[in-house]
Parts: C-alpha cells; structure tokens; sequence
C-alpha cells in the first residue's frame, strides 16, 4: 500500500528543513508518494474595497503562478529529482485548516511541517499556524525544528 | 471644467492666506459656492421632488415604496422565507473551499455595506428625526423591510449580467443588466436606458456620494473645533482622496476599510448602551414612533410629513432601487448570482432596520427635541419647517448632541467616526461613479482620470455650500437613478423569478449542498 506524505511549504528554510526531513523519511518506506502543499493565508472574512473585489480573480490566479512556480515547483523537482513520486498543490484559506483538508481529501497518512517561530502579538494571542495544525488535524503532524 | 479649475486655484490661493480680512472673503467664497450650486441644481431638484398634483406627496417617494412592495409580493415575501439562507450563505456554508481566494459573499456584503453605512445613518436619521419626528423611524424601518427586495432583485442582476474580461477582472451594476437583459427579452432602448442610468450614477456619485459626505463632514469637525471655512475640510478631504483614488495610495483605502467596520460597531455599541442605561425608555420611544408614524404628532405635514422623511431618508440610507450596491456586489464568486441576491437583502435589515433604528432611539430618548407639555406635541423651531431642538442642532450635530446627553465625551469619536464614514463612502461612491464613467466614455486612463478629477473638485463644493441645497441636489440625484433603475426592473425581474424558483427548487431537492468544514 503507498502511504502518501503531505509537506507543508512556507517559502522559508523551515519548510526546506520540513522537505529534507520528509525525503529522509520516504526513502524509509517501499511505496510512497510526497505531496508538496503550499497555503496562501486568507480569510473570506477581511474587508476590500470595491475596486480590490473587481480585481481579485486576477490576484488570486497570480498568487497561485506565483507560488507555484517560485515555491512548489522547485519542491517538486528536488523530490522528483532525488527518486520520488512528488506532486505539488497551492491552495488558498487558513493554512492550518487548508492543510488538514489538503491531506484527508489526499488520502495523507501524515502531515511534515516546519517549526515556525512564534513571535508577534498575534501568535501569542492566537497561536501560530502550526500550534493549531498540531491542535486540530485529523491524521498525525510531524514539526520539524 | 474650466470654471472648476478656477475654484481650485482661487480656492488654493485663500488657503495661503490667514488675515481676517481674507477670512472675511473666504466666508464670502462659501456663500457664493453655495448660491451658484443652489440656482444649477434647482431645476434637476424641483422635478425630482414634484408632488402628486394636488398634494405635498413627492412623486419618487411612492416610486421607491410601490417599487420595494411590488418586489416584495412578487418574490413572494423572499426577504423572510430566505433570511436564514442568507446568513448561511454570508457564513460561507454553502462556498466551494475550492474557490477560496476568490471574493467571498462576506467580502462582496462589507464592501456594499461600507459604502451604504454611514452619514446616512447618522446625520439623515436626524433629519428625518429632526423634520419627521419620532413617526419617521416606523417609515424608515417599514421601507428598510421592503427594500430588502428591491435590494435582491438588483444585486441578482448584477451578478448574472456583469462583464467578465480575458484578464479575470469584472464590471457590473444596472448599466450592464439594462443593456443585456433588455436584448435578452428583446425589447428596445436598453441601451439608451443604460446611458440615462450612468449619468444620473455620475451625479449621484457626485451629490449622494461625495458632497453630502464632505459637508457633514465639515459639519461634524467644525462642531468640534469651532467654525471655519468648509472649503478647508474640502481642499483637505479632496487631497486625501486623489492621493487615493489618482495617486493610487492605496495603503490609506484599506486602512479606512478596516478601521470603518469597527467604528461602525463602537457606533452601534455607543447606541446599545445609551439605550440600556435608559432601558426605561425604550418603551416610550416606540410608543412615540407609533403614535407619531399615524399622528405626525405636531410636525411640519403631519402623518404625511413623518412618512415622507422616513421613507426619503430610508432609500437614501440603504440606497435599495437605487442600482449601487448591484455594482459593488458584482464582483462576487459564484455559480448561481442569486445567491448574491439573498446576501444582498441583508443591507438594508443592516443599514436601516438596525442601525438607523438605533440612531433614531438614540435622538427620541435623549429628549433633543422640544415637547409641547400643554399638548404633548412636538414644537416647531422659528421657521415652521422642522422640530425645535435643545440646541437648534440639526443633521450631523443633531445626533452628536443626542449621544453626548449619554456619553459626554462620544462627539469625539463621532467626529472620527463620520470622517472616516464620510472618506470610505466617497472611495466606495467614486468607484460606483468611475465604472458608470467609463460605461459611458470608455475605460482609457484619460478618461478614468477626468472623472476623478471632477469627483475631487467636487468635494470642495460640497464642503462649501451649507446643507440645504447639498442634501436636496444628493436626494435628488440618488433618486433619479432610481428612476431608470426601478423602471428598468419591473421588466427584468421575471428572469429573477425563474432563477428564484430554479435555485428554491434545487435547494430543496437536496442538489444545492452545503460544504462540509
């Protein structure tokens, strides 16, 4: 049975730390296939202006080249090229949510993420990403440090 | 345009300057603005409001009321059989996680809502107040409920027939759903329709949309520091808004867009508890807005009067047939443009029902406006034209006064608050303006950047010019677009009846889902 990997990118040496240990661990396992993910955060629950709604789509579908050709991408390719049956997807929402969903809608058996540095008022108040990926995901996390 | 420029250097010139004889001259400038506005601007007004021959009922008032009722009973009463679903919808319940980055049905509704909030609900309240008396606010509320219809019809239109560019960006609004639907059914003068529309969406972006703003604006500042020159919070508020909307700082919009919903919820709290600390009251009040709704309770025009400012002030508030918010809620993602439609008839509930209700609670228990005791009635102030205040107040400082009696320090915060609802009105109004422009001139630079620029020096004039001719030229123009609007809808709404039934009959049946989070 392949077991599938989902790593959680966020364009940082932490998620390069979380890619690195996820090859270590699928070269470990006969069939396995890694699952690059990479969240844009966002809320449908911010405010814009009319003239920012009217050009939204277009943002959106720039974000999305954007992150997949600069982040997921060349994450792919090392995998791939290391030997690995590696897939690449960004999403937009609550990464830690959209993580989660990423992963059961996959069929992941686990999530790789990278430890992200809580500082900030807002972390403090709330938690990082990864405190609530670790909090509410449905299928095991591992946190790189 | 000419003559604008003029203004704006004459304008400039006086800024410069700060002996009182050209303090002098500077007051001179404001009466001459206000004298030249008032004689352009009398002819569009006196037909706009003409009455019923043989009564003092303005003919546009029925227009917008017939309108909203006729919505209402041919929709079969949507605004309740769907509340629940909106709210479900605004929630995100039924929102494809797929489709996350797109403009959420919340993002489409604050955008709207941050457009239509705002001086409206708190200096025309006191005008309806302050000339309708208590009785106004049953109107209002009342129009509020029906123009949650009319409200649907529009913003459903706007999503179905808008214009969806190679590059992903959308236009949408009445201009587009005139033009398209009307082809669509096969009747003729859509387009000429369409063009009515824009030009009367320009000046009302220019009246309703920018000068109100800037002159209760400089009203509610000038209560506070004391009395100057209005073309200085003109020239002042003009600055900010072409560095925003030419200079494209677009850094100041999205801090005013954030700051504003929270000043709408601290203005919306301040209300909540300056009614519950005189919870005793609430009681009367109503009884007041009940008995003045059928009595007029001494006012100028009597039961007439209340239900004329009521519903004058309703439509101008939550500008439901108007065909703005139809612009603003176009941009939304979604498969089905009813859906939009639902979420849509949550703004006027928001704007009117609740928040205008709240305003008016606020001035009818602080006792602002003077009673008659030998009769109970209310007074008349000197002219006969509107009730006697504490102060004289009326407009902005009306409701300033009125939560100052329960919070001394809240003018304050209002005064913050109307600014920043008066600058985030404009942004939202220059947009509406902008794409009825462009409908009629084309979308070049040149051309975006001519409308702008008028939308600019207009502030100034409205700044200037006292409150008379301003709010009457801003209904006016806001009500002429209702005009072509509503016309327009009574032919279009049988393609949101068949969209109404097709989505009702796929949500019951189970094919429409909720997505599960």
């Amino acid at each position: 049975m392949t077991v599938k990997i989902v790593i959680g990118l966020d364009g940082t040496d932490t998620g390069e730390r979380a890619l690195s240990y996820a090859k270590d661990l699928a070269s470990k396992i006969d069939a396995c296939e890694l699952l690059a993910a990479y969240v844009i955060e966002w809320s449908p629950f911010t405010f814009q202006t009319a003239e920012e709604n009217e050009k939204r789509h277009k943002r959106r579908e720039e974000e999305i080249a954007l992150a997949t050709s600069r982040i997921v991408d060349p994450a792919v390719k090392a995998l791939t090229d290391a030997g690995f049956k590696a897939t690449g997807i960004v999403r937009h929402g609550d990464v830690a949510e959209t993580l989660n969903r990423i992963t059961v809608e996959a069929g992941g058996s686990q999530i790789i993420v990278g430890r992200t540095s809580a500082d900030g008022f807002t972390k403090r108040i709330f938690g990082s990403s990864t405190q609530n990926l670790v909090m509410h995901a449905d299928v095991p996390v591992t946190v790189v440090g | 345009m000419k003559n604008m420029s003029k203004l704006w250097l004459a304008s400039a010139l006086t800024a410069v300057a700060s002996s009182p004889a050209m303090a002098q001259e500077a007051m001179s400038l404001d009466q001459r603005v206000n004298e030249t506005f008032a004689n352009l601007t009398g002819p569009f007004v006196s037909l706009i409001f003409a009455p019923f021959p043989g009564t003092s009922f303005p003919w546009i008032v029925m227009w917008l009321v017939v309108a909203a009722s006729i919505f209402t009973i041919y929709f079969g009463f949507v605004q309740f059989r769907f509340f629940r679903h909106s709210i479900q919808l605004v929630k995100g319940d039924y929102s494809d996680p797929n489709d996350a980055g797109e403009v959420s049905h919340f993002q489409a509704l604050a955008t709207a809502l941050s457009g239509t909030v705002g001086l409206g609900n708190i200096a025309g309240v006191a005008v309806a107040v302050g000339i309708g008396g208590p009785g106004a606010t049953f109107w209002m509320i009342l129009a509020g409920l029906l123009g949650m219809a009319s409200k649907f019809t529009e913003c459903t239109l706007g999503v179905k027939y808008r214009n969806e560019y190679p590059d992903g960006t959308v236009s949408g609004g009445p201009m587009y759903y005139i033009s398209k639907g009307f082809k669509e059914l096969g009747l003729p003068g859509g387009k000429i329709l369409a063009v009515l529309f824009s030009v009367f969406c320009i000046l009302g972006a220019l009246g309703g949309g920018n000068m109100f703003q800037a002159n209760q604006a400089h009203a509610q500042i000038s209560s506070i520091v004391g009395d100057y020159p209005g073309w200085i919070t003109g020239i002042i508020f003009a600055g900010i808004v072409f560095a925003v909307i030419v200079g494209g700082i677009k850094s100041i919009a999205n801090v005013t867009e954030k700051v504003v919903p929270f000043m709408g919820i601290m203005y919306v709290g301040a209300a909540l508890i300056i009614l519950l600390v005189n919870f005793d009251m609430i009681g009367w009040a109503f009884g007041q807005i009940f008995a003045g709704a059928f009595t007029g309770l001494g006012v100028a025009g009597g039961m007439v009067g209340a239900l004329i400012q009521g519903f004058k002030r309703a439509a101008f508030s939550n500008e439901a047939g108007v065909g703005s918010a139809a612009i603003a809620h176009s941009a939304v993602k979604t498969k089905e443009p009813i859906t939009e439609g639902f979420v849509s008839l949550l703004e006027p509930l928001i704007d009117t029902v609740v928040i205008c209700t709240m305003t008016a609670l606020v001035i009818i228990i602080s006792q602002q406006l003077i009673v008659d005791e030998a009769t109970g009635n209310y007074m008349l102030n000197e002219a006969g034209t509107a009730i006697a205040t504490v102060d004289g107040n009326s407009g902005v400082a009306l409701t300033s006064a009125a939560f100052a009696s329960g919070i001394s320090w809240f003018p304050y915060i209002l005064a913050i608050a109307v600014v920043l609802f008066a600058f985030s009105t404009m942004i939202s109004w220059s947009y509406y303006g902008l794409k009825a422009w462009t409908y009629l001139f084309g979308e070049s630079k040149t051309s975006e950047l001519v409308f702008k620029v008028i939308f600019c020096v207009f502030i100034v004039i409205g700044a200037a010019a006292s409150l008379g001719p301003v709010i009457d030229f801003s209904d006016a123009a806001i009500f002429a677009m209702a005009v072509v609007n509503i016309f327009c809808l009574y032919f279009l709404m049988k393609l949101v009846k068949s969209e109404l039934g097709s989505y009702a009959a796929r949500l019951q049946s189970g094919e429409i889902k909720k997505f599960t989070h």
